[in-house]
């Protein structure tokens, strides 16, 4: 038997939202200001925490059908992918490299290959978190 | 040219093929696999003009520039010998496998990757002129070797086989790997080529005996020479494929060229001839003579292996003698080289036709013990041709190829007589003399093999399956190697300066300076000389002596079992590891309290350590910054929900209690401007209260009964300890500024060195990716570890059988 939950699953529908966005923000910004991959694949998890507990885990699971292993793997190699780049262009293994490009919409936008490294951590910071707590919770 | 990436061309090909064997599951992978070798071979066999003329052939590829390690593939006569052995055998392998294995029960793709990166490390190994990287490869394959053996892995013997294999040959390769060191300290290089010249004055260096005795435990190890052949026989519980290539053609014969390639480097020592031939000798007496005793048809294969590759070490011993004389016309030494190479070319080709043909037998009858075979003559003509001609080859009899390099080898053992130099006008005569008992037996076990599964009464109730011949595809390539053992006898010269003069070029440089020089000519028929009787009396008295076998094979069953070396091996293995569960038992207790005791008890012991012996504990409270009024609120509450943690009753307060200290850490972090720290803590928080929560259900009733009063002081005294431990550290970090602060050095290149803003940012994916690269390594196998623990854990039943 569920209780009834709507205040909190009203609320829900538009606070995931509002973290979904902030943890992107902060996962574009983390060069500069606070933030990053870790903070940001942090702040998605607790998202996704927050309606698997106002809603429950089958629901979510439907909403988001993502395989977080998978996702973890993909982050794994992405990171691992960025480091060995290095290699293509020899120079010593995990140089980075940035400059700044006239992108049209976002203007003068500087592009720097940590991004894709910190993406790789930003998907598996996700998928370890959430595959640590489906499968607790799904756990009878 | 760059030739060295074809080392890892099979190794690139693995890559696919789990990808082929699950699209193309109706062709069989390893007509996909058989490209490799065949590609290899072409390519390598192209390059022999060139060691031919005597020539070779330099690539390389920097791998670690600042170590100054980096793979050079060397192509001279020895490692293009060895690598068209490789390939070659490996092809016709790969061929046989393709009948042998049933591709619909058998997993291929583990099969064909293993078999491949094994490929790749063998090629490694005798190509690599950097020391490091053979000893890489050298590694490689017996890990390979390992997962083939192991194979079936459900079967217990299998397990068992394959670990006996790693455990020795790794032994001798770390032996191995501090030999190279000592080597790479002398002579102040990692190249095997520019150690050669050096020899003169490295022999007077005191490490110099220890590099010797430690490189040959790694090449004995690796070529299952006495006491350490007895990882070869059970290493025959792989696949008949893997045993024709790794155990008679290729990985057993890595310690063959270990030996070869350095010999000179070392030949100007007398120990190291004596080593290498008489354990060579022995190795080859012993394994002849236990091979009557096998009743299993890989058994009888695996010592006489054991035996052959004796006999060729002996022979490389042999050679290095050629060091020591100065006139080379007026000795035999010379053919010693010669013979070894020679003869490690035609157990090659004859061994490996030979496992084949058990593998057959096995295959089409279901049982490898020679006492249900028999008479299977007339029901497997192809079969029974081709044994022949490989167990002749090994008996040394005419007109197959063995006859030849066993006629050499009776050579070398004799002229060893004539040697004067380190007391062997004393102990030489044994050369000879057991070089002929050890040959004796090998004829009568090869007649024994032959004979016991050919000939005699068919016994078809005995036989699990009723025995027919091979289908033909798999016949092709022991066919091929059974006309090879032919071919060779009729054209051995050709066969000498193609393959074999410039490998002994390559061995005995002090000898020769091109192939050409190497004046060895064979000849089947080379006069009424002392070799001659000698191979005449060993037909004789095998002959007689395989006659009357049944009267007295009996008596080896006189050599207990429980006194074997191999029983020695495993009461060394039974009681380490009874030991290390009893040890074990003690301290892993279950609890995750008395883990925690340990870790925290240890982490006291080592920092008041370092902080008392080191002097390093310093106070100065000038220059500290005001606690305003927030501190002291969220100290409070800190406090108080430390203690809330200690003293409540209840589950979910203790909970409650723990994310209230992690939030006001986090008010810390807020207060003190360390926002991305705050951030992620905040958010760290939240989840794991969310997870606790998950678990909650799971977790068991606090109880308090079982803590005395004993165990309480206990736990006290090591969360004291641990908190004096962290204070004295931060007091005196803050009151010892003997180097200015490494913030200062992050402010000013963060922007100009990695174009960032947010120093924690840039320092985790920048300064310190590779820390950040492995810690989310660690998180993914974390992820894979709960998945493991929870989704796949062991219902009741599966987990008593695991702890029977």
């Amino acid at each position: 038997m569920r209780t009834n939950d709507v205040m909190l699953q009203t609320a829900t529908k538009v606070v995931t939202f509002i973290i979904l966005m902030f943890s992107v923000h902060i996962f574009f910004t983390g060069h500069y200001t606070p933030g990053g991959g870790f903070v940001g694949g942090l702040l998605t998890t607790s998202a996704i925490v927050l309606l698997m507990l106002a809603f429950d885990i089958e629901t979510v699971k439907k909403i988001l059908p993502i395989n977080y292993l998978t996702m973890t793997a993909v982050g794994l190699l992405l990171a691992l992918a960025t480091a060995s780049a290095s290699i293509v262009f020899d120079v010593p293994f995990f140089t980075h490299a940035y400059d700044y490009f006239d992108l049209p919409l976002f203007g003068n936008t500087s592009l720097h290959s940590a991004l894709l490294f910190d993406t790789g951590v930003y998907l598996v910071v996700v998928g370890v978190t959430m595959t640590i707590i489906q499968t607790i919770g799904e756990d009878e | 040219m760059s030739f060295v990436f074809l080392i890892f061309l099979p190794l690139l090909a693995a890559l696919f093929i789990p990808l082929l064997f699950k699209k193309f599951g109706r062709i069989h992978t390893g007509w996909f696999v058989l490209t490799v070798p065949v590609v290899l071979f072409i390519y390598y066999a192209s390059l022999l003009p060139t060691t031919i003329a005597g020539g070779n052939l330099v690539s390389e590829f920097q791998w670690i520039p600042s170590l100054d390690i980096a793979f050079v593939a060397y192509i001279d006569g020895l490692s293009l010998l060895f690598t068209l052995l490789i390939t070659g055998i490996g092809a016709l392998v790969v061929l046989y496998s393709i009948f042998y294995l049933d591709k619909h029960r058998e997993q291929l793709h583990n099969f064909y990757v293993y078999l491949l990166m094994f490929m790749t490390a063998m090629l490694g190994i005798v190509q690599s002129d950097h020391l490091i990287t053979l000893y890489l490869f050298w590694e490689l394959t017996s890990i390979s070797s390992f997962l083939l053996i192991g194979y079936w892995y459900t079967r217990d013997r299998s397990r068992f086989g394959a670990l006996k294999s790693m455990m020795i040959t790794v032994f001798g390769g770390l032996m191995m790997l501090g030999g190279f060191v000592l080597l790479s300290i002398m002579g102040n290089t990692y190249s095997i080529r520019e150690l050669i010249p050096q020899a003169q004055e490295m022999i007077t260096h005191d490490f110099f005996i220890w590099a010797l005795v430690l490189v040959l435990l790694g090449a004995f190890t690796k070529s299952a020479q006495f006491p350490f052949y007895i990882w070869l026989p059970d290493a025959m519980e792989a696949p008949t494929p893997v045993s024709a290539y790794l155990h008679s053609a290729t990985m057993v014969k890595a310690g063959l060229y270990l030996v070869a390639r350095l010999t000179p480097v070392f030949a100007i020592s007398g120990t190291w001839m004596w080593l290498v031939a008489g354990v060579g000798l022995f190795t080859m007496f012993w394994g002849s003579f236990f091979a009557l005793k096998q009743k299993d048809l890989k058994g009888i294969l695996a010592f006489s292996t054991v035996s052959q590759l004796g006999l060729i070490m002996s022979l490389l011993g042999a050679s290095a003698a050629g060091y020591h004389i100065d006139n080379i016309a007026e000795t035999t030494f010379k053919y010693a080289g010669f013979a070894a190479i020679f003869h490690l070319i035609n157990h090659a080709v004859f061994k490996g036709s030979l496992f084949m043909i058990a593998g057959i037998v096995d295959h089409e009858t279901g049982t490898r013990d020679i006492r249900k075979l028999g008479g299977l003559m007339s029901l497997m003509p192809i079969s029974f041709t081709v044994a022949m001609i490989g167990a002749f080859s090994m008996a040394g009899l005419p007109p197959f190829g063995g006859f030849l390099s066993k006629e050499m080898f009776l050579t070398a053992m004799l002229s060893l007589t004539e040697f004067d130099l380190f007391s062997m006008d004393v102990w030489g005569v044994l050369f000879p003399v057991v070089a002929w008992l050890g040959s004796v037996f090998t004829f009568i076990y090869c007649f024994y093999f032959v004979f016991h599964t050919f000939a005699g009464k068919h016994k078809p109730e005995q036989l699990p399956k009723p025995a027919h011949e091979a289908p033909i595809g798999m016949l092709i390539s022991p066919v091929f190697l059974a006309l090879l053992v032919i071919v060779i006898f009729f054209i051995p010269n050709h066969v000498g300066d193609w393959l074999v003069k410039p490998a002994v070029m390559a061995i005995q440089p002090f000898l020769y300076n091109s192939p050409a020089e190497v004046d060895v000519h064979v000849s089947a028929w080379h006069g009424f000389n002392t070799e001659l009787f000698m191979t005449i009396g060993i037909f004789a008295i095998g002959g007689l002596m395989f006659w009357t076998l049944r009267r007295w094979q009996k008596s080896y069953d006189r050599f207990p079992d429980s006194i074997s070396l191999n029983a020695l091996y495993d009461n060394l293995m039974f009681l380490s590891d009874g030991g290390a569960n009893r040890f074990s038992m003690l301290y892993m207790t279950g609890f995750i309290r008395s883990y925690l005791v340990y870790m925290f008890s240890f982490v006291i012991f080592i920092l008041l350590g370092t902080l008392y012996l080191t002097e390093a504990f310093a106070l100065d409270l000038t220059n500290l910054a005001p606690i305003g009024f927030y501190e002291i609120v969220i100290l409070v509450a800190l406090v108080g929900s430390t203690l809330t943690i200690l003293v409540s009753k209840s589950r979910l307060t203790s909970i409650i209690a723990l994310g209230a200290v992690g939030y006001s850490v986090a008010l810390f972090f807020v207060i003190f401007r360390a926002p991305d720290l705050a951030l992620t803590q905040l958010v760290i928080e939240t989840i794991s209260v969310a997870l606790f929560l998950l678990a909650f259900y799971h977790l068991p009733q606090l109880s308090r009964k079982e803590e005395r009063i004993g165990f309480r002081l206990g736990n006290a005294l090591v969360a004291v300890g641990v908190g004096v431990t962290m204070t004295l550290i931060a007091l005196s970090s803050h009151s010892q500024k003997a180097l200015p602060s490494i913030s200062e050095f992050y402010k000013e290149t963060v922007y100009s060195e990695a174009g960032g803003g947010n120093i924690v940012n840039v320092i985790l994916v920048d300064y310190r990716g590779f820390d950040t690269l492995f810690e989310i390594v660690v998180l993914g196998i974390t992820a894979i570890g709960i998945i493991t623990m929870i989704k796949l854990r062991l219902s009741k039943k599966e987990g008593q059988h695991e702890n029977k």
